[in-house]
């Protein structure tokens, strides 16, 4: 067993760090609301590499993608990381000519993504990053299938200011690759582990901003923080922050190890993350009083981030149903076994 | 970044399930149900024949001088079978603070006789007027001549009853603050004027309330300086290594009892609502034992975990507190029956963990104590009033 992360991805950590801090602040991240997109921040990672970072021969496993996704999670990176990096994999994986002229493209700029949930009647809903994605992967049956438009540069008005777009998926497809429904599941176990990565960012940040608020901010001739039923909250929320990106983090290992509890335990860092997520930025927002509710105020944006990552993927009740499955048996089949 | 134990350590695991196996039988288990003891003398010598009691110990000291992280994996397998090790650790924990505290004469007298399993020591902090807050203690020690006469009371003794010896905490200067007035003793149980009473608990665990009348002891059973008893209880709990709470037998032997169906319809196992609160225990099931494991490999890579440890106690007791009521309410009805029912689910297995389940937010550091050290001290947040 070993915790501690290896040097170079403590540097890596620290390098994307010190970029987002700085192409990734609050200001930039309300500027770019509507879209959910900041083309200049989006350049800054290309130029470092990061959509890169899982193709190639030296391709980062799981264990390295889930940090980068945990600092864009604490920064509300406004750039599609967690989509690009869960394709590359994908079309890594798929191999062959279309997946490769895919993957070449990508690495010229083109962005892409997965459709999570199947197409109704050729329509893929609330597509992540589908407002700015020019390739979007789908899985049809057994087949994937490659979709390329213009993006329409557009977002559905949201709940967290994501990229989201509702996405034709009728026109011209390009296969892929076919009989990989399994390569697909595994992309969209990619996403939704990034995604719990994200979410412990968000939870982490969020709980910093809310410590740092009632150690300053002083009611009733004392600091709000010095309140018991303010600081036992804190603690309780710092414990699952940890929990939270302990799990992410022994998924990611599971996920590199081929360990077949991967599915499970990505299904449990997503589903403890996403709760954990909105618990402890809604905590943080009402520490602050009425000004939490100020859009002024940073912590709103962690807030709706918090709510909306989750969503793309689906209601996290029901996913404890998936996780359930996955576990005991699948429902009705479970009996006798 | 590596989640899976050394071969060493599960090495190791594998060799202490087997002797558990052995050892750990079902007459061991009745005993300790039926004497309420935390505690079996056949299981803990059992343990003291292969050395384990002082597995983590340096050789140079009697001990094997095995690494935290085969520690690790002996106390998870000891926690997740519910192993009565009670006596076990605390006889541990106070032979290792006279190793570094105690006389040469103490030492030599205590030590071996611990790790050969031919002694138990109890811990004599508590008292009733203090709780939590043991530095308040009022048991006066006073000199008297070349030793100490002693007067008081002390609560929640576990293993007294058993124990050959008590570490006991006591006041022997009242002038001095809270913390600089304490002064420790290792004194024998036999010793006149000391009286024991049971206090029966919702769990099933014997403790004791023990009542020290003009008890007299050497000074050489004194442990560390007079009026430094403070400095030595921090020196103990640097030596209470981490452990980890798993509970994930627990969660399977339930999974195992709501697969039957129920009298009063199919299997609850088919309940969404039963799957959805089976898979959140799963889910904390998982994150206390990494917080568990997290402060194993602090220790394990010379660190000292402190708030982590304490996110680990605070984490594993309210999951398995809540644990504890869900689990008799997916029972349903049958839940009600209790150990001697012979229809009772797990011969009534559930029904007493649920009851002892509610110590575990008490003990060791209350919920309410792990939440101020990671308030101020992993925080920063300020203290209250």
């Amino acid at each position: 067993m070993d915790l501690a992360l290896r040097p170079e991805d403590e540097e890596l950590v620290a390098a994307l760090a010190a970029l987002l801090a700085k192409e990734s602040s609050t200001d930039r991240v309300r500027a770019a609301e509507g879209l959910g997109f900041d083309p200049a921040l989006w350049a800054a990672l290309r130029r470092i590499g990061v959509p890169d970072l899982a193709s190639g021969p030296d391709a980062a496993g799981a264990g390295q993608l889930v940090l980068i996704a945990e600092q864009a999670g604490r920064h509300l990176a406004c750039a599609p990381v967690v989509e690009t990096l869960a394709a590359a994999r994908l079309l890594e994986r798929c191999g062959g000519p279309v997946a490769d002229a895919l993957a070449a493209r990508c690495a010229d700029g083109a962005i892409a993504t997965l459709a999570l949930h199947p197409p109704a009647e050729g329509w893929a809903e609330l597509v992540p990053a589908g407002a700015v994605a020019e390739i979007v992967l789908a899985c049809d049956g057994d087949t994937i299938t490659a979709v390329s438009a213009g993006p329409p540069m557009a977002a559905v008005p949201n709940v967290g200011h994501l990229p989201l777009a509702d996405r034709d998926l009728t026109g011209p497809a390009e296969t892929v690759a076919e009989a990989l429904r399994a390569a697909f599941e595994d992309a969209r176990r990619d996403w939704q582990l990034l995604t719990a990565a994200q979410l412990v960012g968000v939870a982490a940040r969020s709980l910093e901003i809310g410590v740092e608020y009632v150690r300053e901010r002083r009611v009733f001739g004392r600091p709000v923080g010095s309140f018991q039923t303010v600081a036992h909250k804190l603690a309780d929320h710092a414990t699952a922050v940890d929990g939270a990106r302990l799990l992410v983090r022994e998924a990611a290992w599971a996920v590199d190890e081929g360990d077949p509890r991967a599915a499970g335990l990505a299904a449990m860092a997503f589903c403890f993350a996403a709760e954990q997520a909105v618990a402890v930025a809604g905590d943080s927002l009402h520490f602050h009083g009425g000004y939490g509710f100020t859009l002024e105020y940073d912590i709103q944006l962690y807030y709706r981030h918090a709510q909306a990552y989750p969503l793309v993927w689906g209601s996290v009740q029901r996913e404890y149903q998936r996780l359930a499955d996955l576990l005991f048996g699948a429902a009705g089949r479970e009996a006798g076994s | 970044m590596n989640f899976a134990l050394d071969a060493e350590s599960e090495a190791f695991r594998a060799e202490v399930a087997a002797y558990l196996d052995e050892h750990l039988t079902p007459e061991v288990r009745e005993r300790v149900r039926r004497t309420g003891s935390m505690h079996d003398w056949e299981l803990h010598r059992a343990l003291a024949r292969r050395g384990w009691l002082a597995a983590g110990w340096p050789k140079e000291y009697g001990g094997q001088g095995r690494s935290p992280l085969e520690l690790m994996a002996m106390r998870e397998e000891l926690k997740r079978r519910h192993a009565p090790t009670e006596g076990m650790g605390m006889t541990m924990l106070v032979a290792r603070t006279i190793l570094a505290a105690g006389s040469e004469r103490m030492r030599a007298e205590v030590i071996p006789r611990a790790i050969n399993g031919e002694i138990l020591i109890c811990l004599g902090y508590t008292e009733s007027q203090g709780g939590s807050d043991i530095a308040s203690a009022r048991t006066r020690a006073e000199r008297d001549g070349d030793g100490w006469v002693i007067d008081g009371q002390k609560v929640f003794t576990t293993l007294a009853e058993e124990a050959h010896y008590v570490f006991l905490l006591t006041r022997t200067n009242p002038e001095a603050a809270k913390h600089r007035g304490l002064t420790l003793f290792l004194v024998p149980m036999d010793t006149p004027g000391i009286e024991i009473h049971p206090i029966a608990t919702l769990g099933g665990e014997r403790t004791n309330t023990v009542h020290y009348t003009g008890v007299r002891v050497p000074d050489s059973a004194r442990v560390g300086a007079v009026d430094g008893g403070w400095d030595v209880l921090m020196t103990a709990l640097t030596f209470e290594r981490s452990g980890v709470g798993d509970d994930s037998r627990l969660l399977e032997e339930l999974v195992r009892a709501v697969r039957e169906p129920g009298a009063a319809g199919p299997a609850p196992i088919g309940d969404p609502v039963a799957r959805e609160r089976l898979a959140r225990l799963a889910v904390e099931v998982e994150v206390a034992k990494l917080l568990g494991r997290r402060s194993c490999w602090i220790e394990a890579t010379g660190g000292t975990p402190t708030v982590e440890a304490s996110m680990h106690k605070l984490f594993h007791a309210e999951s398995r507190v809540r644990f504890s009521t869900v689990m008799l309410d997916l029972l349903g009805p049958r839940g009600l029956r209790e150990t001697g029912d012979p229809r009772a689910v797990a011969g009534g297995a559930f029904a007493e963990e649920f009851r002892h389940a509610a110590i575990l937010s008490i003990w060791g550091g209350s919920s309410e104590v792990q939440r101020r050290i990671i308030a101020e001290r992993g925080l920063g947040l300020p203290r209250p009033g």
